[in-house]
């Protein structure tokens, strides 16, 4: 068997192994197997394509054995982070992948153009080459920003960034990077290309920057996951210039998962791609907040324990305001103690709750809240009505039904949770300002509602002492 | 036979001005990989559609990882005999980032995933490998 037999059989199983881990991601009970199997397709990526190498005379060992010891020694702190920094990981590691393919383009594009090597530059490779530089810088500068708004660096502005003439001036920048790309096609070998695939990376650093500047908070979500498609695209160019198989397979599993993710947080927002790359959310609200002072209905603790130790369904509606308040522990009590009184106690889970796709459920996994108990928003929704409770942490836009019917809303027609149909609403605030996206919710003053106003972890907090305190008073 | 194909074709093809020689078997190949690229799109629509909203956020952390599938044209670009010093560089750098994701997506996502509990207290607590297979259907779990 040739070498190459050899590295190709690899790659093959390698595939597999890639596939089977996603497919044992369908389930909590299988995941674990998937990441085993994600591992061993890799080590077998790895060790297939050192086989290939050094069959063809590689060097440099050394060198890669250190920079896998660094890459090793960086990565394993970066898994160790709190959970509720998990998105700041996810789009730092976007920029790293995005990072690796740029680079590698930018290697492969000088090594042929200092060979001048007609026969590798053909069309097709210099397309793919033009394609995996744009993306793969883009997603590097792009998932840096993404990463430095949701870790709060004070000097990036939290705040959609925008001017006069905006989405004007990114099409014409993308026009010139075009031409030049083109250009480069044409006549890879010309003197002056390698300046126009200098100003191809250049623009493609702009490029990641200026799109991500005009996108709210409210949209990294979405924003994480397109960033996530990216880099798996960027990995698929990748595999066109190397010709390589594996790289194109993987690539493409990666750039599916973040294609269904950004639909899925498109549709869990009633928002088009189009208007979030370009739409600038967040303008509007600034005067739909201004509107006249309605009055609030306030509850004590006492009563709010009272009226949850009668129910029987219990919905809790978490928003990322309970993640912020360090507050998953105390509601993990808090459910504890309702259960063992009998009270049936759900989870409702916004799809965009949290601020990437799932985060919420890991933040509830990580306080050892049963995932059975967690339930997503179309499925709990028939159950809403039923509902004796509906407590709200946290939570805000999820749950406002100026999504169901006031069309000059800025979320008007984004799915939510029904939270206004359960017998009562308690809802934690931590103060009487509008949520993280800055608009007005009319839940707080209907009839059945009542607020509970204060940091959510004491509230909670309270809320579990007064349950427990009952108990041991009987 | 493709992966050395490029660095090994160097100018002694150019004997046929134009990439006629390369090109001709080149083509064949290039709509191969686009063959591949379709089907492996398709698969993993198909697959990741069928992952549990539960576990989106471990979803994205192991895509990260196998995204770092980049280190395998980093080795090769690293490894490569008689290449300029900054295009070795460039390779070293891109190894070290894809090991970097390598790493730490492969972690963390195990990490999240030993949290995923299904009831506390006996019977069937974690998602653990150990676990059998059957008792497939979580509540939560739907694939919609």
């Amino acid at each position: 068997m040739s070498a190459e037999t050899l590295v190709q059989l690899l790659y093959l199983v390698s595939t597999a192994l890639f596939i089977l881990s996603l497919r044992w991601m369908s389930d909590p009970e299988t995941a674990r197997k998937g990441v085993f199997s994600g591992v061993a397709a890799m080590l077998l990526a790895v060790a297939g394509t050192l086989a290939g190498v050094m069959a063809t005379g590689g060097t440099h060992y050394w060198w890669i054995l250190g920079a896998f010891a660094v890459g090793a020694a960086v990565g394993y702190p970066l898994a160790q982070v709190p959970l509720t920094a998990v998105p700041q990981r996810t789009a730092l590691s976007h920029a790293f992948g995005g990072l690796a393919a740029g680079l590698v383009g930018t290697a492969k594009f000088f090594l042929y153009y200092g060979q001048r090597n007609e026969a590798a530059l053909t069309t097709f490779i210099v397309v793919a080459l033009v394609a995996e530089i744009l993306l793969g810088f883009l997603t590097f500068t792009g998932s840096l920003l993404a990463a430095g708004k949701l870790q709060e660096v004070k000097w990036i502005p939290q705040r959609p960034v925008t001017y006069p003439g905006q989405n004007l001036t990114n099409l014409a920048l993308f026009g010139v990077a075009l031409a030049l790309g083109v250009a480069l096609v044409l006549h890879p070998l010309a003197p002056w290309a390698p300046w126009a695939f200098g100003g191809v990376i250049l623009l493609s650093l702009a490029f990641g920057v200026l799109l991500i500047i005009p996108i709210g908070g409210a949209d990294m979500p979405t924003v994480i996951s397109i960033l996530n498609s990216y880099a798996g695209l960027s990995a698929v160019a990748m595999g066109f210039v190397l010709n390589n198989k594996l790289l194109i397979t993987a690539g493409a599993l990666d750039g599916s998962s973040g294609l269904i993710l950004s639909i899925i947080m498109c549709k869990a927002m009633n928002r088009s791609f189009f208007n979030v790359l370009f739409g600038a959310f967040g303008q509007a609200q600034t005067s739909a907040a201004g509107g006249e002072q309605k009055a609030y209905k306030s509850d004590t603790v006492e009563s709010a324990a009272q009226v949850m130790e009668q129910a029987s369904l219990v919905v809790i509606v978490p928003g990322y305001g309970m993640a912020v308040a360090q507050a998953q522990h105390k509601v993990r009590e808090l459910y504890d103690l309702l259960k063992k009184r009998g009270v049936t106690v759900k989870f409702a889970i916004h799809p965009v709750a949290g601020r990437m796709p799932g985060h919420m459920n890991v933040l509830l996994a990580e306080a050892e809240i049963p995932y059975t108990d967690l339930v997503e928003m179309d499925e709990i929704n028939g159950d809403l009505p039923q509902a004796d409770v509906a407590l709200i942490i946290g939570a805000n836009d999820v749950v406002n039904p100026a999504a169901r019917a006031d069309k000059t809303s800025p979320i008007y027609g984004m799915p939510i949770i029904d939270a206004d149909k359960a017998k009562t609403v308690y809802a934690i605030k931590r103060s009487k300002n509008p949520g993280f996206a800055g608009i007005d919710n009319e839940l707080y003053f209907l009839d059945k509602t009542f607020m509970l106003f204060g940091d959510a972890k004491s509230v909670v907090g309270e809320l579990a002492r007064k349950l427990a305190g009952d108990n041991s008073g009987h | 036979m493709m992966l050395m194909e490029h660095t090994e074709t160097p100018p002694s093809h150019g004997a046929h001005p134009a990439p006629a020689a390369g090109g001709g078997h080149g083509q064949l190949d290039y709509m191969g990989a686009l063959f591949v690229f379709m089907l492996a799109t398709f698969i993993g629509v198909m697959v990741i559609q069928r992952v549990s909203r539960l576990l989106h956020t471990p979803l994205m952390s192991l895509t990260n990882a196998i995204s770092a599938i980049a280190v395998v044209g980093a080795l090769i670009v690293s490894a490569g005999k008689d290449y300029p010093g900054y295009i070795t560089a460039l390779g070293l750098v891109a190894i070290f980032c894809s090991t970097t994701n390598i790493v730490s997506g492969f972690l963390i996502t195990d990490r999240m995933l030993k949290m995923f509990k299904k009831r506390e207290g006996g019977g069937s607590t974690s998602a653990s490998k150990g676990e059998p297979e059957h008792a497939p259907r979580a509540i939560g779990g739907g694939a919609k």
